[in-house]
């Protein structure tokens, strides 16, 4: 194709989602635009996968029948999130196995979130509360994205995650109603997720150079400081209720922008993070390559049984 | 060997009276667990009450390149349509 007709359908291509038309798979796409693509979609599967793992360490050491059956439904949610991610990037050319590759040899990130430790049960109801509630905020915003799969993906995880983030505070609520010890725990798990739960949505906006093109195909419909100061405004009403502070001196109520004001992150840390520097970094990622290399055999043993049984019936037919 | 699982597509029926719809894909080695993983990544709210799976392979799909001639013709028919025929407003039930 030359460079005149590559052009021109990239005009009709940019057109067509000005007038919010969804671009599906075999449509013709920019490369910069599947590869972009695949990049997020597939960010944002590994995210849920490895986001499994902090809280799979709770399952079974739930202090109620009723704590874990929820808890075991919402990871497994986490998983299938993951799933129907995986599925939307592969409709765009790349296999399951170069994704999953891509997570194990280091070269694709997944939230950073998922880096710190979950030390005790406060934590599980933390999670649910603040890094599901920054999640819901993120992806409601992709429900409306120009590519068809990644949306239709983004419309069933946004369903599914009310329930996270409730059982989450429902875990939290009950805490800061218990002994002063219950609600002690409750305080330092806030003390620890708020500030990593503020970086979910990225780097300031300045240090943001994809914002501009992301904002144009519809894969952000705000900036990451938006998202940020949303998900502030509304957290802070509902630690209130709780009876906890977040752990910033620096929070205060702005009358006049009818927003609050809140501290600056420590983006050394958050840098150190995403540069595989965090607190388990090392522990979620031999946890993910662990669990694909041993089951290896049994992937295989599957596929050796499936074709053992479609000989068989071609044999009985014949 | 070193075969990976191959890739379904998964058509759910949310309720009797309603057709399968396209729901999503995922791997499996056979058939069989194909159904099983579609019920567990798919229908783990009550979103349906029967499963279809195809392998991918299987399905063949048109091409959006040939959008054209496919379905611009459908656009000149007009005539396919009710509102194309003039009659008096005095003819009822029709
Ligand atoms: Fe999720
Ligand atoms: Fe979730």
């Amino acid at each position: 194709m030359s460079d005149k007709e590559i052009k021109n359908l990239e005009a009709i291509f940019e057109a067509r989602i000005d007038r919010d038309e969804k671009i599906e798979p075999k449509d013709w796409m920019p490369e910069k635009y599947r590869q972009t693509h695949i990049r997020q979609i597939s960010q944002h599967a590994h995210s849920e996968i490895v986001g499994m793992l902090p809280e799979g360490n709770w399952i079974t050491r739930a202090p109620s029948l009723r704590r874990k059956a929820a808890l075991l439904a919402k990871v497994q949610d986490e998983a299938g999130h993951g799933l129907y991610l995986y599925s939307a990037a592969e409709t765009l050319g790349i296999s399951r196995n170069e994704l999953y590759e891509q997570l194990h040899s280091g070269k694709a990130k997944y939230s950073s979130i998922f880096n710190y430790p979950t030390i005790s049960w406060a934590d599980i109801g933390a999670i649910g509360w603040l890094v599901d509630g920054a999640a819901i905020i993120n992806q409601v915003a992709l429900c409306t994205t120009s590519f068809g799969p990644y949306a239709r993906a983004m419309v069933r995880i946004c369903k599914e995650e009310s329930f996270h983030q409730r059982q989450g505070y429902e875990i939290m609520l009950t805490l800061c109603k218990g002994t002063a010890e219950q609600k002690a725990m409750a305080q330092d798990a806030l003390n620890r997720w708020w500030w990593p739960s503020l970086m979910m949505f990225g780097p300031r906006d300045e240090e943001s150079p994809h914002t501009a093109q992301s904002m144009k195909w519809k894969l952000k419909r705000k900036t990451n400081d938006e998202l940020r100061q949303q998900f502030v405004d509304q957290t802070i009403p509902q630690a209130d209720i709780l009876g906890i502070t977040v752990p910033d001196p620096n929070l205060k109520w702005n009358e006049a922008k009818g927003q609050y004001d809140f501290g600056e992150i420590d983006w050394d840390e958050f840098w150190q993070v995403v540069k595989g520097h965090g607190p388990c970094n090392k522990e979620r990622m031999e946890a993910r390559v662990g669990a694909w290399e041993e089951g290896t055999w049994v992937r295989d043993a599957a596929m050796v049984y499936a074709e053992k049984q479609a000989n068989k019936k071609v044999a009985q037919a014949s | 060997m070193k075969k990976d699982w191959p890739l379904w597509e998964v058509f759910v029926r949310s309720k009797n009276g309603l057709e399968h719809r396209h729901f999503g894909s995922l791997h499996a080695a056979d058939a069989e667990m194909a159904l099983e993983n579609a019920r567990d990544v798919y229908t783990r709210r009550n979103e349906g009450v029967s499963i279809w799976v195809v392998e991918s392979k299987y399905i063949t799909a048109s091409n959006p390149a040939d959008n054209g001639e496919l379905f611009e013709p459908a656009k000149d028919k007009v005539y396919r349509h009710p509102t194309f025929y003039h009659l008096p407003d005095e003819v009822k039930h029709m």
